[in-house]
């Protein structure tokens, strides 16, 4: 893997700008889960204050991405505690609704939904979730769209756009919900080199606007630039944990070292 | 082979394909005689239209007895029938070929409901007619309940009929059509409890569907009209067609549900990802998300049974409910026109054929509608 395609000096330096208050919006307490008898995540804990940019490393099979599903209860945890926006997650049906309502997320393969239209895409979480009249809805929309790019796309389906695209759709899709946090999963693995940037850039943009994000990511040059804090996770153990200039250039742990040398070795 | 280039590097324009691989010419030659085996199947094929055709042409059109109101149009020099089709027979019996025994003076009827059905669903295919959502409305809740009344009268000074009267190709639509549109939400919910992670629930649609599946449907026809009256307490009966509907209607769920869970199973995890990260609870993500895109894929096995469905249903027969095809026999013993049943059969094929082909034609139509290029 390319060390990034996003060279830090493409971009400005927003996170020198951006503030981070001290209201805690996710918590997590020695938090476990197992498949079947695997343990995949052991004692994870986290506190991401409101406005942090949060990137998550580590190499695959690690529980980096197990443990940010786990946030929007995507996957069920076992043991420990998981509170975002105050709310604790349990197995209450309710609280979670209540939560992924407020949670947005991005996933690597960007799951629109390929029946519908990308404006429809759009507007049914806010019409069928929160209950916003149609026009509004497809105002917000609109408004989205333009904000990654490509309104002129509203009224074609998935299918038809290239990933970049379907990807800043996607991200569209759950801005639309008004969110407070914002999730992504690997949102450019599967994109094609020269998709990436748009996605990132889209990503950078929202950073900048003060949107508390966590990234599961291996674009180690979006890190440097956006993130507050970059995370190490290694066999379902978070291994370390530190601000991007730190941990890239004085790693501490020698398994941060070893993953480092490798991904941005060539 | 340094052949001189025709263009520049760089400059090369799009040009037209040779000529012998486009227009009629290079069809036949891609299709029918593109290799030694495809040319054999060729003129297999051409000598298999050449010995079929004419004879079958022969018999339903130009030897057939056309014109004429009783069978003395049908018979031979001898006086027996002839060997072609007898279409008089159908058209002195297609009053109870259509309605079966149903009082004459009652036809109008089934006749206006008819018309009902064919002015909603022609609103429903055509797409420049506005209020489509009402039409379906429309087709799915008033309509059956007036075509309860009217059928069955009894009420709004209309005569009661009888269900033992009902018959033809009336009955064999009312069969059909209640079949196909009580299998599929009952299909639908079975495949869902299929699939539920609640062990209880899961263990009676399991139960359901493996036992209605496993089971012909002519033993569960006989089960409702002989065995099932011998379990109820004396003075309780149910009428027979609505036993054999009911059978009907449940046999075709169970096959509905299994092809459902297909659909279902084809729906990638990404999708109810997808829609749950959102905060669509389970009822909307099922209705908005996962159910459009299921039954879409679905929409040849669902033709499908509902085809089986409707050819399923001349098994009523055989517990003494005259649909289309008994009706047909029942005519083709009359001794007045004994030895025309080959003609009948040709004419149920026929109607059978219309009605299915005309199913299969609109979900195809349907497939492409909803074809959104991925």
């Amino acid at each position: 893997m390319s060390e990034t395609n996003v060279g830090a000096d493409d971009l400005h330096h927003p996170t020198k700008t951006m503030s981070v208050s001290d209201e805690v919006v996710i918590e997590i307490n020695s938090m476990h889960k197992w498949y079947g008898s695997f343990h995949v995540l052991k004692d994870i804990n986290l506190k991401v204050s409101h406005g942090e940019r949060i990137v998550v490393c580590g190499p695959s099979g690690s529980g980096k991405s197990t443990a940010i599903r786990c946030i929007n209860r995507l996957e069920e945890h076992q043991k420990g505690q998981i509170i975002v926006n105050g709310i604790e997650l349990t197995n209450d049906l309710k609280k979670i609704d209540e939560i992924r309502r407020e949670v947005g997320m991005c996933f690597q393969h960007f799951n629109l939904f390929p029946h519908l239209s990308i404006l429809e895409n759009l507007v049914l979480a806010p019409m069928w979730v929160r209950n916003i009249p149609r026009n509004e809805a497809v105002e917000t929309a609109m408004k989205y769209l333009e904000r990654v790019k490509i309104p002129e796309q509203a009224a074609k389906y998935p299918g038809q756009l290239s990933g970049g695209q379907q990807q800043r759709v996607a991200i569209a899709r759950s801005l639309c919900m008004n969110p407070k946090i914002m999730l992504f999963d690997e949102p450019t693995s599967a994109l094609d080199p020269e998709m990436i940037k748009e996605v990132l850039d889209v990503m950078i943009e929202l950073a900048e606007e003060g949107m508390t994000m966590i990234c599961v990511t291996h674009e180690m040059g979006f890190a440097k630039t956006v993130a507050n804090r970059v995370i190490f996770m290694d066999e379902g153990e978070i291994i370390e944990e530190n601000e991007p200039n730190q941990f890239f250039d004085n790693p501490q742990h020698e398994r941060t070292q070893l993953f480092l040398s490798q991904i941005l070795a060539h | 082979m340094a052949e001189q280039r025709q263009y520049e590097v760089g400059l090369h324009p799009d040009l037209p394909p040779p000529a012998s691989t486009t227009g009629a010419i290079g069809w036949v030659r891609a299709n029918l005689i593109s290799s030694p085996v495809n040319t054999l199947f060729t003129v297999f094929a051409i000598y298999l239209v050449y010995t079929m055709i004419p004879p079958m042409l022969d018999w339903l059109i130009f030897d057939a007895a056309w014109v004429g109101d009783d069978n003395s149009v049908c018979k031979n020099e001898t006086g027996g029938p002839i060997a072609a089709a007898c279409w008089p027979f159908i058209k002195v019996w297609i009053t109870p070929f259509m309605f079966g025994r149903y009082p004459e003076s009652e036809l109008w009827r089934i006749k206006i409901t008819y018309g009902l059905f064919g002015i909603a669903l022609l609103a429903l295919l055509i797409p420049q007619i506005p209020f489509k959502k009402w039409f379906a409305l429309f087709l799915l809740l008033p309509f059956p309940i007036i075509c309860f009344y009217m059928y069955v009268g009894g009420s709004f000074g209309l005569m009661y009929v009888e269900t033992n009267l009902w018959g033809g190709l009336f009955l064999t639509l009312v069969i059909a059509i209640t079949g196909i549109v009580a299998s599929l939400p009952i299909g639908i919910i079975l495949a869902l409890g299929r699939r539920s992670n609640m062990p209880v629930v899961k263990a009676i649609c399991v139960a359901f569907i493996e036992l209605w599946r496993g089971v012909p449907l002519i033993s569960i026809l006989f089960m409702s009209s002989v065995m099932f009256p011998l379990f109820m307490p004396e003075g309780v009966n149910f009428d027979k067609l609505l036993r054999a509907l009911v059978g009907v209607t449940l046999f075709s769920s169970a096959y509905m549900a299994e092809v459902v869970r297909g659909g279902l199973q084809a729906i990638p995890k990404g999708q109810y990802e997808g829609a749950k990260a959102l905060g669509l609870n389970f009822g909307k993500m099922m209705y908005f998300i996962v159910m459009p895109q299921a039954l879409k894929l679905v929409i040849p096995g669902i033709v499908n049974t509902f085809i089986g469905l409707f050819k399923d249903t001349t098994l009523v027969g055989v517990i003494g409910l005259l649909d289309f095809l008994a009706m047909i026999q029942a005519g083709s013993s009359n001794p007045k026109w004994l030895g025309y049943l080959t003609t009948g059969f040709a004419f149920a094929a026929l109607v059978y054929w219309c009605f299915c082909f005309g199913m299969s034609q609109y979900s195809q139509h349907l497939e492409r509608k909803l074809h959104t290029g991925h």
